[in-house]
């Protein structure tokens, strides 16, 4: 293992895996998820008491969506409190396309995608005349319209009452099983992970780290802002399209109560807890906010023996804790899990000589 | 007057006074941002708390309205320095993505402490302001709705004197004006922030009382600060007049919205017509009618 680093060209510093262990570890966890996840979730289940196949899909539909708002907001310094509702433009979208246009799932989830993409550019226009205070109520306000269309469009979005959907088949593979749409999210992250890693190592990649860093600068030196935070606006929002899409077929019921403003919270949580500008903060960021309930769960039994209606307000104390987990992050971790892990990692690469 | 007009003036009269609220929350919100340069997300919040603890302490303690009124003022006086010390003070010279998402922190641990300690259920004032229906040529306004329009433009003028003559006052716009400047001149910078968030959570906190006092509260009553941003972009986001005539704008505004289209879009259009409003207004004036236009040239 090396101790430092001994770059002598720029491709090796621009490299994925810089080491042979790092790709060795990747596809070791490849490996795992693809083949031995499966067979170790069911009896883990009973252990955790709770779904551990549905909570590793979660986090996969998850995943994704945090990835976008990574990229818009870690990687381009563009705040948004309006991915919950785009994320319910997404699911909408290939719910409607597939049950009502009857549409193929493989054309359906794309469409998602991009029609989220139209609607998230609609609103990132005004990010390009002005800064990150504006943008965050911009976008806001679109969370508001966007889930009052939900709720009233009625002829469409079959209004509060929601759309069911169905389990989508691929080429005639039916995904009717948490198992088999196991493998179809998991293929989807990690080829948005591999594409969002390979973005940022390109000159569009570069351009909205510059614009993040200082956009005046960044204009000086020739980047064209309105084009970039544009862009970054629409990969973003069709990161989190395809997790609606994702989601809406999973889930197999879309109604307007699961995009509310309290999604588009919980998303900016999950990236600003996972390390903004990390791609791997993203991934730790889901697993940290999906799993944060399932594990409150065992303080809250243990405390109903004392309080016996404490059930009665689990939802009310899983807020307080969120709200509680985001400020104490802030203050004490701001660059979160992801940069932890970097700094352990970087303990350990020169251990016992750290120093 | 014919019917078509009445209908218009009941509507207008009705926004006003609603408006009135808007334009003292936004006041206070304006304030800290002018102050801090802090988006305030838990304003609404702040009206959320302040009109539950009021209604406590009449409820539950017997006592008159006028002391609760100043014990929640109080109250809220304590809110705002808790706030600004534990959580916004550490975060200073941070980007300005986390203090917004702190400050989201901050509302969602506020409304479950609210939902823990008072429910879901919607809860009434007891009759404070006579709500007798008076009549001005046909056009009725419940008399509770004047006394909230008096106290809203009574706080308004209050503060108004306050930033013009007090010695706090002064002090504030100076720090608004350049921080650095104004610690050279022995102004603490620190105090001021405190203050702003005081009085932030103060003029909430009353503004929490008066609308309650109309519609009775319940946890929902926390979106009412989000209707703040409406208001204060168009008013323009650093600019206190524009707080109050924009306060004023959105609250006719919606309801006049409300009222003309709710059939066509099938009701609720009171509540998402503002945020229509905010968007058209960033897409052609983004600065507001009286908000400093940012000028940056390359």
């Amino acid at each position: 293992m090396p101790t430092g680093l001994f770059y002598t060209k720029y491709q090796d510093d621009e490299k994925i895996f810089h080491t042979l262990w790092v790709k060795i570890w990747m596809w070791a966890l490849l490996i795992f998820l693809f083949v031995c996840f499966p067979f170790v979730a069911y009896p883990l289940s009973g252990f955790f008491g709770f779904s551990l196949q549905h909570m590793a899909n979660m986090i996969g539909i998850f995943i994704i969506g945090a990835h976008g708002l990574n990229l818009l907001t870690g990687f381009t310094g563009q705040i948004s409190l309006g991915h919950g509702a785009f994320m319910g433009v997404g699911a909408y979208t290939s719910a409607i396309l597939f049950m009502k246009g009857g549409w193929p799932f493989w054309l359906s989830l794309p469409a998602a995608g991009l029609v989220t993409a139209g609607v998230g550019m609609i609103f990132g226009v005004p990010s390009l005349r002005l800064r990150g205070l504006y943008l965050a109520i911009a976008t806001m306000a679109a969370q508001f319209i966007i889930g009052y269309a939900m709720r009233n469009w009625t002829s469409l979005t079959g209004g509060s009452a929601g759309l069911n959907v169905d389990r989508p088949s691929i080429f005639g593979f039916a995904l009717d099983t948490d198992l088999r749409y196991y493998y179809l999210i998991l293929i989807l992250v990690i080829f948005s992970t591999l594409f969002l890693k390979n973005l940022l190592r390109t000159k569009t990649g570069r351009a909205m780290v510059a614009i993040r860093d200082r956009y005046l600068s960044a204009e000086i030196m020739g980047v064209n802002l309105f084009k970039y935070r544009l862009l970054a606006f629409g990969i973003s929002s069709f990161y989190v399209g395809v997790s609606g899409g994702l989601f809406a077929h999973y889930n197999l019921v879309v109604s307007d109560e699961h995009f509310t403003m309290w999604l588009s919270i919980q998303y900016l949580a999950m990236v600003i807890i996972g390390g903004l500008g990390h791609v791997l903060g993203g991934i730790f960021g889901t697993i940290f906010m999906v799993l944060l309930p399932e594990l409150l769960r065992i303080p809250t039994e243990i405390l109903s023996n004392i309080y016996p209606n404490i059930f009665a307000i689990f939802g009310t104390l899983r807020e307080l804790v969120f709200g509680l987990v985001i400020i104490l992050f802030l203050i004490f971790e701001p660059d979160g899990l992801a940069a932890r892990w970097h700094t352990i990692r970087a303990y350990w690469k020169l251990w016992p000589f750290s120093y | 007057m014919s019917p078509g007009l009445l209908h218009f003036t009941q509507l207008v009269v009705t926004g006003l006074v609603i408006g009135s609220v808007y334009s003292l929350v936004a006041l206070g919100f304006v304030l800290i941002y002018k102050a801090t340069s802090v988006i305030n997300f838990a304003q609404g919040e702040f009206v959320l708390v302040g009109a539950y603890i009021c209604l406590d302490i009449i409820v539950r303690f017997q006592i008159p309205f006028g002391w609760a009124f100043l014990l929640t003022m109080v109250f809220s006086v304590v809110l705002g320095l808790l706030v600004e010390r534990l959580t916004l003070r550490p975060l200073i010279g941070e980007p300005v993505i986390t203090v917004i998402m702190v400050t989201i922190g901050l509302a969602t641990v506020l409304k479950s402490i609210v939902t823990l300690f008072w429910g879901t259920q919607i809860k009434v004032f007891p009759p404070i302001f006579p709500q007798d229906p008076l009549n001005f040529q046909g056009i009725v306004v419940s008399e509770v709705y004047l006394w909230t329009l008096g106290f809203a433009l009574l706080f308004m003028t209050i503060f108004a004197v306050f930033f013009k003559y007090s010695r706090a006052g002064i002090a504030m716009r100076a720090t608004a004006a350049d921080q650095q400047a104004s610690q050279s001149m022995g102004i603490s910078v620190k105090r001021i922030f405190a203050i702003s968030w005081c009085i932030a959570a103060v003029v909430s906190g009353v503004g929490g009382i008066l609308i309650g006092n109309i519609n009775g509260i319940n946890i929902t009553l926390a979106d009412f600060g989000l209707k703040v941003f409406p208001a204060v972009i168009l008013g323009g986001l650093d600019s206190i007049v524009g707080a109050i005539i924009g306060g004023l704008t959105i609250g006719i505004l919606e309801n006049l919205m409300g009222g003309y289209l709710d059939m066509y879009f099938g009701g609720g259009v009171k509540e998402v017509a503002p945020f229509v409003v905010l968007v058209v207004i960033l897409m052609i004036k983004p600065y507001g009618l009286f908000g400093t236009v940012e000028i940056e040239r390359v």
